[in-house]
């Protein structure tokens, strides 16, 4: 770079993917997902020492759990509108996008509470019970927490505060909420499906 | 800001831009790298000093058989902090502080990518400690060994509070490495100088950086050990109960796919360290330089492949036994290269033993010693014979003070001068070194012997006539000078503080960017953003490096704001201008936050842990609550 340019001639802070704030979102999700890494290890593990049935009393069912996956993917797509919305400057989209997937996040919530009201086991009855609430819990926790994210970028939202050129918390947001539907198929497939291929 | 009058000279300028408010909110909001830095760093020595005393008390104990000193249950008590806060609140966050405090002026930036995500990492630092230590005000310290086995740490067997400050602690302090981890990485790949390519870092930032990601990738484990032993005592699951499912090697298994990794990234950068401090006392480039760094980034990788060496003795089978010895020998390859290249750039240069080069040169004698004692640990046969006695405590005390205490002493006679702007004095840090180099000497090198002899590590005393008491008597004796060379240390560093010389910019006539600004440097790092074209931009005038001239003196300005150039990941070429965020207390009142939760949590107390949650919330919004400004008023 010559030093008589203008160093004022390159963008300030531009909202692109190269934000030290975007990084900063995709090594956490880096390290959380390794948590969650962690979280099945111990699941695999454990099932991998346990003679006898494993789940203790067979696999989960899937009518509930099933749609609920539905649910949080579709709730992704309408993220990934909200989002795209506001690259686009499209307030319209990014609020109702957002509204949409705040609604999708909660109806997941509520099933996976109703299915917690159906188990025949506690979290105390055994290795296996105590790992099937801890890694759906610690994944409903991050829903949550996705949720919170999701209010506080919306009440901006519906304030008028992000244009096509200043939207970052709303990517980062969206990242965040892509990466809790992207680890529930993770979930969902090792203790939902994996338990019939024995 | 930017008046078009009366023009203001640039210093006072950027100083009005970079200078942190004073009194108690600037203490509270500072988010400059530098003063994060120095509160690193003796925040850490604090904790260097509090480990130091139970290492005291315990060798007190243990210098005669029979010794009555420190009942048994005081001296597990003692152990275990004396392990958790070198290990945890000591190691890593002291070689935070140098990364925090060099990394911007290494890579000629004005701060670290994410300033306030720094403060954030600083304040649950501290916080973490505090919680630890309370656990002394309460009378529950902890007391199972820094690596907690279940299932001894299961609620049946320790009941009480102690391993509760443990598992929340170590959770606690998760977040403040995690938090650290992450800005490193942003930082190396958002901040760096025009020009300062990733073939021209500092090896020491090599260190930091893999360490940042050994972070990520195994500090997780640690946290879900934790919480898993936090839902095993307090709400009755069973993940490590053999009877219902669970299993004691679940526990191990997670915390050495922490542990191991932890060891690399509390020598990475403290090797780094040292390779960037001989060759400034060398006369001379480092030698392999690109071969150094893979083999720092290369030891990284390869530390997540070795966990199970830890666990030979827990009756794994011998396919896997042998795997993991394998893959543990494999480390000295990229060990031995390291070795190599400070001996050749020793070699090949005029090595000046100035302090600095003198902890330099003894943490390489250590470094072999610990490596050699590693190897033979790492073997499976020898390793059943070794497992628990005192040859371990050897081995991994001539590696955390071998290759971190020697390498952060080495850097303080280094960079100090720098920070204060005071040379240290010459004499005192000879008797400093010597008295530390001979005190662990003889403090140390028995423990190999007594383990041969088949001392169990961790009991409190020893019965008389099994030979082990003389050689204790050595190893109390050395400790003890030790400890006195570290006092010599602090005496130097107050004295140094009024009498010592002043430092001037570079008073070692060293390489690297850091030694470019003034001693201290001023709130806003470099008046002008340099511009590198070689991997010593200050001594390109006699080496010849490289085609082209770095510019230090006349490069951009970058004065209408706190602004400093984002570059891309590799060539660090500049695409846009960072606005730096303003100073904040919300990193300071989201710790606080983690520390309510925290004792909310160690109490059971659920109101308090709800406060603690909504204060959390209440700070991360506030914290990234969006400017509503257009983008145009941003001053150009």
């Amino acid at each position: 770079m010559a030093t008589s340019a203008n160093p004022y001639d390159l963008p300030i802070n531009p909202a692109r993917e190269s934000n030290p704030g975007w990084w900063a979102m995709v090594l956490i999700i880096v390290t959380e997902g390794m948590l969650f890494a962690y979280l099945l290890f111990s699941y695999f593990y454990l099932g991998s020492m346990t003679i006898g049935p494993f789940p203790s009393d067979g696999p989960p069912k899937l009518e509930l759990a099933l749609p609920n996956t539905i649910i949080l993917l579709v709730s992704s797509g309408t993220m990934y509108w909200a989002e795209r919305g506001i690259r686009a400057g499209n307030q319209t989209r990014l609020r109702l996008g957002m509204l949409i997937t705040l609604v999708l996040g909660i109806v997941f919530l509520t099933i996976q509470g109703i299915e917690y009201s159906h188990k025949t086991f506690a979290l105390q009855t055994n290795a296996y019970s105590g790992l099937f609430f801890t890694i759906t819990g610690f994944h409903g926790a991050h829903v949550f927490v996705g949720l919170l994210l999701n209010i506080a970028v919306q009440t901006w939202a519906w304030r008028g505060w992000f244009t096509a050129e200043r939207h970052l918390a709303v990517t980062n947001a969206a990242l965040y909420w892509h990466f809790v539907d992207g680890v529930w198929l993770v979930v969902f497939f090792s203790l939902y499906i994996t338990p019939y291929f024995r | 800001m930017a008046s078009t009058t009366a023009p203001v000279p640039l210093p006072e300028r950027l100083t009005r831009i970079w200078d942190t408010a004073p009194g108690l909110y600037g203490v509270l909001a500072t988010v400059d790298h530098k003063v994060i830095g120095k509160r690193y760093l003796v925040t850490s020595m604090i904790f260097l000093l509090l480990g130091g005393a139970e290492a005291a008390m315990m060798r007190a104990q243990l210098a005669r058989a029979n010794e009555q000193l420190l009942s048994p249950e005081a001296y597990n008590q003692i152990f275990s902090m004396h392990g958790i806060t070198m290990i945890f609140w000591y190691a890593a966050p002291v070689l935070s502080g140098f990364s925090n405090y060099l990394w911007p002026l290494m890579l000629g930036a004005r701060d670290m990518a994410c300033p306030r995500a720094n403060a954030l990492s600083y304040w649950t630092f501290l916080m973490s400690g505090v919680f630890l230590y309370t656990s002394v005000l309460v009378g529950a310290v902890p007391d199972r060994g820094w690596f907690a086995y279940a299932p001894l740490t299961e609620a049946a067997y320790s009941p009480g509070l102690n391993m509760d400050f443990y598992a929340i602690g170590l959770t606690f302090l998760s977040v403040s490495t995690t938090v650290g981890a992450v800005n490193f990485i942003v930082t190396l790949f958002k901040t760096r100088a025009p020009g300062l390519s990733v073939n021209r870092l500092p090896i020491f930032v090599w260190g930091t950086l893999t360490t940042s990601f050994a972070i990520l990738f195994a500090a997780p484990a640690l946290t879900a050990a934790c919480v898993l032993l936090y839902f095993d005592r307090r709400f009755g699951t069973h993940f490590y109960d053999p009877a219902l499912g669970g299993s004691s090697l679940l526990w191990q298994h997670l915390f050495w796919s922490f542990g191991h990794p932890w060891v690399y990234v509390v020598v990475l950068p403290a090797m780094g360290i040292v390779s960037d401090l001989i060759p400034t006392f060398c006369r001379r480039p480092l030698v392999g330089y690109t071969l150094v760094a893979l083999a720092t980034v290369s030891t990284g990788i390869l530390g997540f492949g070795v966990w199970v060496h830890h666990m030979f003795a827990t009756g794994i089978n011998a396919t896997a036994s042998s795997f993991f010895s394998a893959a543990s020998m494999v480390i000295t390859i990229p060990s031995a290269i390291a070795v190599f290249s400070w001996l050749a750039t020793m070699w090949h240069g005029r090595p000046v033993f100035k302090t600095p080069m003198l902890f330099a040169a003894g943490f390489i004698v250590l470094f072999v010693i610990g490596g050699v004692s590693g190897v033979a640990t790492a073997a499976n046969a020898y390793d059943l014979q070794l497992t628990d006695t005192y040859f371990v405590v050897a081995h991994l005390h001539y590696v955390l003070i071998g290759i971190n205490v020697f390498a952060v002493m080495a850097g303080f006679y280094y960079w100090l001068p720098k920070i204060t702007g005071r040379m240290l004095d010459e004499r005192m840090g000879k008797l400093n070194f010597w008295l530390m180099f001979l005190g662990f000497g003889v403090g140390f090198f028995p423990m190999h012997t007594l383990g041969l002899l088949g001392m169990p590590r961790r009991i409190y005393t020893y019965a008389d006539g099994l030979g082990w008491g003389w050689q204790n008597m050595w190893v109390t004796i050395g400790a003890y000078v030790f400890a006195l060379g570290v006092v010599v240390f602090i005496v130097n560093f107050f004295w140094s503080l009024v009498n010592g010389a002043e430092a001037g910019s570079n008073p070692w006539d060293a390489p690297t960017l850091e030694w470019a600004t003034p001693s201290p440097p001023p709130p806003y790092n470099f008046a002008r953003i340099p511009i590198v074209a070689s991997r010593h931009p200050l001594w390109e005038d006699r080496i010849n490096e490289g085609t082209g001239r770095s510019v230090l003196e006349t490069g951009p300005m970058l004065d209408k704001g706190r602004d400093t150039f984002g570059t891309t990941p590799l060539d660090a070429e500049p695409d846009e201008i960072l606005r730096m965020p303003e100073d904040t207390a919300w990193p300071f009142f989201l710790a606080l936050s983690v520390l309510v939760l925290a004792y909310g949590l160690l109490f059971g107390l659920i109101w308090l842990a709800a406060i603690g949650v909504v204060g959390l919330f209440i700070c991360i919004i506030g914290w990234f609550m969006p400017s509503h400004e257009p983008a145009l008023t941003l001053e150009r």
